[in-house]
């Protein structure tokens, strides 16, 4: 009895915080989605029922956020995995500055997202002094300026998908390079030995190796991205619904806090449906990588 | 038939070169990518707000550097509060979530208790729950509590981690029980075996938690903003955001570049000098993006 009694003591200052700021609020969550018309400031509701849900489903904002988002994820979880693959491939082939590029790769990871969000942001933006870094190299192989901040919807989503690129690299380096660099040597010996081809050692031996950490990045680069949102805080500004590049987590933000909040109803039906379609992805990517990757 | 045979040596020499050049090719033009805003940063920092300005065309080094900016950037925006309280932030929120983890860490690794399985059961299965998820409640309650603006309103919701606990308890289960009975019979409290025993033995990994928490709580944006609209409690994310839309007047890109730099130096500085132990730690237990 005393024993039990200790290590619940122990347990105790994680229970507590546990319970309070996650336990709770994952119940409570689900209340607020199914209270209607809550207000914040009376804290009462007028009814129960799935309204919330058929309005967060038809705002146009939302919708525009939904896009918005799985446009990103779209492009951006093969994008990086596939560049960071390549990337890993090259730094386990040479010898010479390896270090240097590591270190050099890692960076962005250690970088506050906001910040160099805002070196990103003049790096593209076209103002009445200047057209901007990247519009004067478009302007040297020929091409027309644009605006990649304010200007058309593509251009805000190539710049935005570019830095989600940009930051989520560093950690998708190391752990393929960390990956490739634990295959065993054997392998390839034996490889050499029967002469096998190069693509061949890359699909046969290679590939499948590395294929856990493969599907890992992939299922975290998932969730990652569907989570998007100081990227694009970053780019263009707290006022996303304006700019027309906000992202589903954005929405809840902005349905909970500053200048259109107040809703955490809606908020919380919001985070609901994110919550939902991630889990979906997962159980997905989850049932892929059982047939496919070998352990 | 011998010349056959030197002309496909040759031949394959070259193509291991061209292979050689276009790999090195590639990382140095990733390379220059990675490091290009870090370097525009810093060169638009020490570049006078009128030459910046009357730059149409960008010029690749300033030619008459000044420290000005710096000295505007601390001036026009309370930047050194930004930073205290970042520090503040970083360094409590580090410190209570370390005792946290490491108490419960050693309950379920060490202490045989009724339902323990469970609860771990439970423990890994909130490792699921996103932040999303939970942080529009947190927000009530912190309005509610009346702890907006405060340093504790900031604090407390950061502090739980699951992920470190389920870390840290694999690496104490590592320790042979051996170690444990023999402490037992010299009478040895279980505190003291914790904290003279097993956390030395478990440092790196602690250490490695406490990087990592370090790098998140440093980068942490949304909450902070949520919960602060008082500049006297911004962390320094939301102070760069609130430069950026309002800061500096007259769209002082110069100085918004020279408070960038400030922000990012410290981890930048950190991440230099413990460059081999945090890339293992973050290779072991991070996550982004």
């Amino acid at each position: 009895m005393k024993k039990n009694l200790k290590a619940w003591l122990y347990l105790l200052p994680a229970l507590l915080f546990l319970g309070f700021f996650m336990v709770y609020p994952l119940v409570d969550v689900l209340v607020y989605s199914f209270e209607e018309g809550y207000n914040s400031a009376s804290q009462t509701f007028f009814g129960v029922g799935l309204y919330n849900y058929s309005y967060v489903l038809h705002d146009p904002y939302f919708l525009q956020a939904v896009k918005n988002t799985f446009i990103l994820v779209v492009i951006t979880v093969p994008v990086s995995t596939g560049f960071a693959l390549l990337i890993s491939l090259g730094l386990n082939s040479i010898k010479k500055l390896r270090e240097l590029y590591q270190t050099i790769y890692f960076l962005p990871y250690v970088t506050n997202t906001l910040a160099v969000g805002l070196v990103f942001m003049i790096l593209f933006k076209k103002t009445p002094y200047t057209d901007g870094m990247v519009n004067l190299l478009i302007n040297v192989f020929g091409g027309k300026s644009v605006d990649f901040i304010d200007g058309p919807y593509w251009a805000k989503m190539f710049v935005l998908c570019f830095y989600t690129v940009w930051v989520v690299l560093p950690f998708k380096i190391l752990i393929l390079t960390s990956a490739l660099a634990s295959v065993k040597q054997d392998y390839y010996s034996a490889a050499k030995v029967d002469g096998t081809p190069k693509w061949r050692v890359f699909t046969r031996i290679t590939l499948p190796m590395i294929s856990p950490m493969i599907f890992y990045l992939v299922i975290t680069g998932f969730i990652g991205a569907f989570k998007a949102y100081s990227d694009a805080v970053a780019l263009f500004g707290t006022n996303l619904n304006v700019a027309g590049m906000n992202t589903i987590v954005g929405y809840i933000y902005d349905m909970l806090y500053g200048d259109s909040g107040g809703y955490p109803s809606y908020a919380s039906a919001a985070a609901l449906i994110l919550f939902s379609i991630v889990f979906t992805i997962t159980c997905i990517n989850l049932l892929i990588s059982k047939k496919q990757v070998h352990y | 038939m011998n010349g056959d045979f030197e002309k496909i040596e040759r031949r394959a020499a070259l193509r291991r070169r061209v292979v050689r050049v276009l790999t090195y090719a590639m990382l140095t033009v990733w390379a220059v990518m990675v490091l290009f805003p870090f370097y525009w940063m810093l060169l638009s920092s020490i570049k006078s707000y009128s030459s910046y300005n009357s730059e149409y065309v960008p010029k690749f080094i300033a030619e008459a550097p000044t420290l000005q900016n710096y000295v505007e950037a601390f001036k026009a925006v309370p930047l050194a509060r930004y930073f205290t309280n970042t520090l503040i932030f970083t360094v409590v929120t580090t410190g209570i979530m370390l005792v946290v983890t490491v108490l419960a860490a050693f309950a379920f690794a060490r202490l045989d208790f009724k339902g323990k399985n469970v609860v771990f059961a439970i423990f890994l299965s909130l490792m699921m729950i996103p932040n999303e998820l939970v942080i529009i409640t947190n927000f009530q309650t912190i309005t509610n509590l009346g702890m907006r603006n405060t340093y504790t309103g900031l604090i407390l919701p950061s502090v739980t981690s699951v992920f470190y606990i389920y870390l840290l308890k694999e690496n104490f289960e590592q320790i042979p029980d051996e170690l444990y009975k023999a402490a037992k019979v010299d009478g040895t409290s279980d505190l003291k075996y914790l904290l003279k025993v097993m956390v030395p033995i478990c440092r790196p990994t602690i250490i490695t938690v406490v990087i990592l928490k370090v790098i998140e709580c440093w980068n942490s944006y949304v909450w902070p903003r949520l919960i602060t609209d008082e500049q006297a409690y911004f962390l320094v994310s939301n102070g760069i955001q609130e430069i950026r839309e309002n800061g500096f007047g007259r769209e002082n890109i110069p100085a918004m570049m020279a408070a960038v730099v400030v922000i990012s130096v410290p981890l930048i500085v950190l991440f230099l000098v413990f460059r081999k132990k945090i890339m293992a730690g973050v290779s072991r237990g991070g996550t982004k993006g």
